[in-house]
Formats: C-alpha cells, structure tokens, sequence
C-alpha cells in the first residue's frame, strides 16, 4: 500500500507537471502570425474588444441599407421585403429566443436583434459576417457601424439619427433587452439537464 | 477448410471478371439484371453505366426511392434558394446508421452547399491558448484519431399538429459514425489558458455560423471530423472538417470548422442568440438532448396491411449518454413492455430498439419511452405541461428540446396517424 501511495503521488507529480507545462506532443501545425489572426478573427466579444476601428450614423447607415442592397431583400425602411422584417411591428413579441411570426422553426430569426440582443455586439458581428447575402463579409467596418446605427434608429433604441457608433460607444448601449437573458449554467458530465424535470 | 476458402474468393473474382466484362461486351442486359422497364432499358443496359457501378461507385436499387424532403413549415429551397431543414426519411430506416445522402440538413440562417477544396481548407486555434495554431487538413488527419457513433439533432425536431409522418415528426436526427481527432487533442497540442471557459466555433461557408460551446464539454467528448460513415464527410455535412458536440443539439455542430478561439465568456453569436433565455430552467433544457425515442415503424403515414404480425421498430437517443432502457406500449400507456435492443447501446447515438407484436385489426395507440444510463425517464406531454403549470392543449408548446413521447393511433383500417395531439 505504502508503495503504490509513494508511485501515485510520484505519477501525480510527473503528470501534474506535465499538464501545467502543457508542452506540444505531435508537432504539427504551425504558429499564425497576429496578422493572419487578425484577418480570421470576426467573432465579437459582448465587451467588443475585438471590435475594429471606424464608425457610423444611422443617417449614413439609410443610405447605406439601399446602396448596399439590403432594402432589396428587407424593403425600404427595414421593413416590407422577402426577407425578414428588420424593424419590430406591432404586437410582435421582444422576448429573447421568440421567434418572428412566420418563422416557426424557431431557429432563423430568434426574435429581432435590435430589441432582444442583450448587446449591439451581436449585430455588429452577425452583418459583419453574414450579409448581405451573397457578398458576405465584404462591409467596410464605417458601414457595418452604421448599419446598426440605422437599426437602432429605426427601432428607437437610439434617439438620433446623428449618434455617432463606434468601437467604444456601441458596447456600451444600453439594449431594450439588457436584463432580458441569464447566463447558461456550468455543464457538467453525464448530468440531466434539470434534475426535478419530469 | 483453409485450403478451400482462396480457390473460393478466387471463384467469385473470376466471376466478378466474367460478369464485368460479359456486360461490357454484350449489348443486351445480362442474366441477373432484372427486365427493364421500357423507359429505363437504356440506362439499365448502358455498358459504361453499369461497369462504373459495379467498379466505381455503388448505386443503391432503382427500385428504391426513400429520399429527404424540406421540413413541413418553411420551403427549402426558399424565395431566395437557400436551404433550411431537410428531413431524413424516419419511417424507412434500418439500424442505427442513417445513410450520409439521407442524412438531415439544417441551416442556422439558410445557405447555399459550399464548394471547399481541402488542400485550401485551414483549421485555426487561438484565443486563450498558449500556443496559436494553424493546421491543413492533411494535419488534422495526421493526429491521434477516434472512431465515434453519435447521432445529431435540430432543436426544430419536434412533433406537432400539422405533421403526419415519423419523417416530419422525428427526421431532423440522423446517426453517423463519426471519424476525427478529438477537440482536447487539439486544445492541449495549443495549450489552454487557465482562465478560459468555453470556446466559440466557426464555419467557413458563406455566413461563417459561429457558436459558444462550453469548454468542459469541449474537452469532455467532442471531436473535429474528418470522415462519417467510411468516407469524407458529406459537403452537405460540412467538409471537410465538421465539429461534433455530442449529445447537443444540432445548431453547436459546426459545419466547414475553420476557427476554434478559446474565450473566457459566452460570446452571444448569432447562433447563440436563439438561446438567449430569461428563465434558467428553460436553459437548462436547451443544449443537450433528453431521453428521447420514437417508433418508425409502424409510424406516421404508414399503411398496415390487415391483423396480425409485425415487429414494432424504433430509435430511442440520450445527450446524456447510452440508452439503458426503451419500454413499448401498445395500448395507450396502460401497460408497458420492455423492447429488445437490436444494436449496441453506444453513448449519445440511436439505439434501435424491438417488440414483437400481433395486431389483432383493433383501433390502438401505439408509444415507446426512453430511460437513459442517468435513469432519466422520457416524458409525456401531460407531464411536461404539468410541470410548467400550462394547459395540456394542442397548442402546448415543449420549452427546450423536445424530448416527449410520441404516440401512434393505428385505425381499424391499418392507417397510422399523429396522435400527440388529437
């Protein structure tokens, strides 16, 4: 026993330093430059530190959502297209994870970012990297500001059509559905998902 | 006996030989094929097209047609030819391997297949991690491999009043087996920071769909895939390189992997925005599928072909791990029996479950329930309703994932119906 106890707490040492140094063990791959992780790295934060530099009105942003082609799927103002509505209509739920009418699968259109994004981050990052369809990822970032500047206009989350969004202001805005989510809970292993569910 | 079994493979080589070259030489269709209908008599009897059958690739029979169709509620391809939800033909399953060309497709925003060529493709790890890494797919190929049956689900997979078959009912899941290297591989080739907490995943298809997946799950089970079901994974299930999040649901399997960023929060992604939850409960519910089963067979849409025998047949699937369990009953939930398991019980994978069964030609309501290896019990709608405090109506929407039983009304004239919510 006292000798098994001695090797454990030896193995333990050796693996536990192992882990910690967490050295490579295949050698394959190779390091990316910063530039190159710069150029892949369009995820955004909540808090926004990967947010670019630029900025954007929602005044520049109306001319924008025509000259880039975004009312010809959404209509005009945001609203009134083929594809989904961009600015919230009567009635319609603000509730995180409700999904638009007509969009049953739940799945598409979770509700209408600009009232139930908890922060503009979101839609920052979602126009950034998926619109406008088909040229996907090609918006300079002064127009991807402005386009969420217009957004919010539209949906009177921001009051003029003058306020400047950038990579220090849009964190900071405070979204109609800040208090409106709660975090995820740890996951852990081979546990239920609620236990006193049926 | 040893001796016998080369001049045996010799036999059917030889054979093989004669019967390829005896459909290359003679024009008419050989002895084994069966009479062509007119209409196909050219085809069937192509030479070149049958030499590149029997040598290259493998067609399944023309006389069988089970195909995908779009998910009942929104058209794929939609106004703008993207595709949504495409559904696996349930009712016409075998075992637990769903064919990959039957396979369920599920988009988060709609998109278009893309074409990837591998020798381009990349795989970055950054972020929280010591060492930032880039790898070719031929890389990734090179690492550590495992070997996984998993099945994948859409969180839109869920019975309702408008949907009368197992295929529009269940067919958002499918099973593969799944070949890769596994995610704590590769984050501990990178070096994960001590702060980190989940990591954000991402696609290379056109709209980059990125999702936060918690970090212990990621270091738990879940693996980068290179191939399903023998071969490379389907460009329609994202190759070169899909993520497989077992157990989750679908939206966290992250199709065309080109980016893995270690994080130290939940970043809120578009894909994460339909999670985005007011109530902690139903977020508990979302991410990993309960205990869930479903009998195909018979099922929604099918036809019985008068009384007496037939073997019930279905799929029952845990995200929390190996089905343990699947309970058949033939007469509305007063009295159960335990199925026979037909396949082995792998973790977070279909499991296909039998009962023998005589149907005496009388109207019946036919169900099954899973328990998983947590003892978690699948549930009813009534339970599920009572738990919320909500009306048990046909409109009763299941928060989370759906796991509820579903129940099949046979009629005394052999038709099969949805009967969750008569």
């Amino acid at each position: 026993m006292r000798t098994s106890s001695r090797l454990l707490a030896f193995a333990l040492i050796i693996f536990g330093a192992s882990v910690s140094a967490q050295s490579p063990t295949y050698h394959l791959g190779r390091t990316p430059t910063p530039e190159e992780i710069k150029a892949w790295d369009i995820a955004i934060s909540p808090d926004g530190h990967e947010l670019p530099p630029g900025h954007g009105t929602a005044k520049e942003g109306r001319d924008v959502f025509i000259e880039k082609g975004c009312s010809q799927c959404h209509g005009r103002n945001g609203e009134g297209g083929k594809a989904p509505t961009l600015i919230v209509m009567k009635g319609m739920s603000t509730a995180a994870g409700r999904p638009m009418p007509g969009m049953d699968m739940g799945i598409q259109a979770p509700g209408l970012m600009a009232v139930s994004a908890p922060f503009a981050t979101t839609m920052w990052d979602y126009i950034n990297r998926g619109m406008p369809l088909g040229r996907e990822g090609s918006l300079k970032p002064d127009e991807v500001y402005s386009l969420v500047a217009f957004l919010l206009f539209r949906n009177d989350v921001i009051k003029s059509e003058d306020e400047v969004l950038d990579n220090q202001t849009l964190p900071k805005l405070k979204m109609p559905n800040l208090s409106g989510y709660t975090e995820h809970p740890e996951w852990k292993h081979a546990t239920p998902r609620l236990s006193n569910y049926p | 006996m040893d001796r016998k079994k080369p001049s045996r493979r010799k036999f059917i080589a030889t054979g093989a030989a004669v019967a390829g070259a005896a459909a290359g030489a003679l024009k008419p269709a050989h002895a084994q094929t069966p009479a062509p209908a007119a209409s196909a008599a050219g085809a069937a009897a192509a030479p070149g097209k049958n030499i590149k059958e029997i040598i290259a690739y493998g067609e399944r029979s023309r006389y069988v047609n089970s195909i995908r169709e779009a998910a009942e509620g929104r058209p794929s391809p939609d106004a703008f030819g993207l595709t949504f939800h495409v559904v696996t033909p349930l009712g016409e399953s075998a075992g637990i391997i769903t064919p990959s060309s039957l396979h369920y497709v599920a988009a988060h925003r709609g998109f278009y297949v893309p074409d990837i060529d591998p020798a381009k493709h990349r795989l970055m790890i950054h972020g929280m991690v010591d060492r930032p890494l880039i790898f070719t797919v031929d890389e990734v190929k090179r690492m550590p491999s495992v070997t996984r049956v998993h099945f994948l689900e859409c969180i839109g997979n869920r019975s309702n009043a408008r949907r009368n078959t197992v295929a529009q009912t269940h067919g958002m899941t499918s099973c593969s087996e799944w070949t890769g290297v596994l995610v704590s591989t590769l984050l501990k080739e990178a070096g994960v920071q001590k702060d980190a907490s989940w990591i954000v995943s991402e696609g290379d298809e056109e709209v980059k769909g990125a999702s936060s997946i918690p970090l212990g799950k990621a270091m738990d089970d879940c693996l980068v895939a290179w191939a399903q079901n023998g071969e490379p994974v389907r460009p329609q299930q994202g190759f070169p390189l899909r993520l497989i999040v077992p157990g989750f649901e679908g939206i966290y399997q992250t199709k065309y992997l080109r980016r893995i960023k270690v994080v130290d929060r939940y970043y809120m992604t578009y894909n994460d925005y339909g999670h985005l939850q007011k109530d902690p409960k139903v977020i508990a519910l979302t991410s990993q599928i309960g205990p869930k089963s479903v009998i195909t067979f018979p099922g929604g849409g099918h036809q019985l072909k008068g009384p007496g025998y037939y073997e019930i047949s279905g799929l029952a699937w845990s995200g929390g791990g190996a089905v343990k369990k699947v309970d058949i009953s033939t007469d509305g939930g007063k009295t159960w029996k335990v199925a026979e398991f037909r396949t082995p019980a792998f973790r977070m994978a279909h499991t296909r479950f039998a009962l023998p069964w005589t149907w005496d030609g009388k109207e019946c309501d036919i169900m099954s329930r899973c328990t998983d290896e947590l003892g978690t019990v699948q549930p009813t709608r009534a339970q599920v309703a009572k738990f919320w405090n909500e009306p048990l109506t046909p409109q009763f929407n299941v928060k989370g994932a759906d796991n509820t039983i579903q129940v099949w009304k046979i009629r005394g004239d052999g038709s099969v119906h949805n009967a969750n919510f008569l």
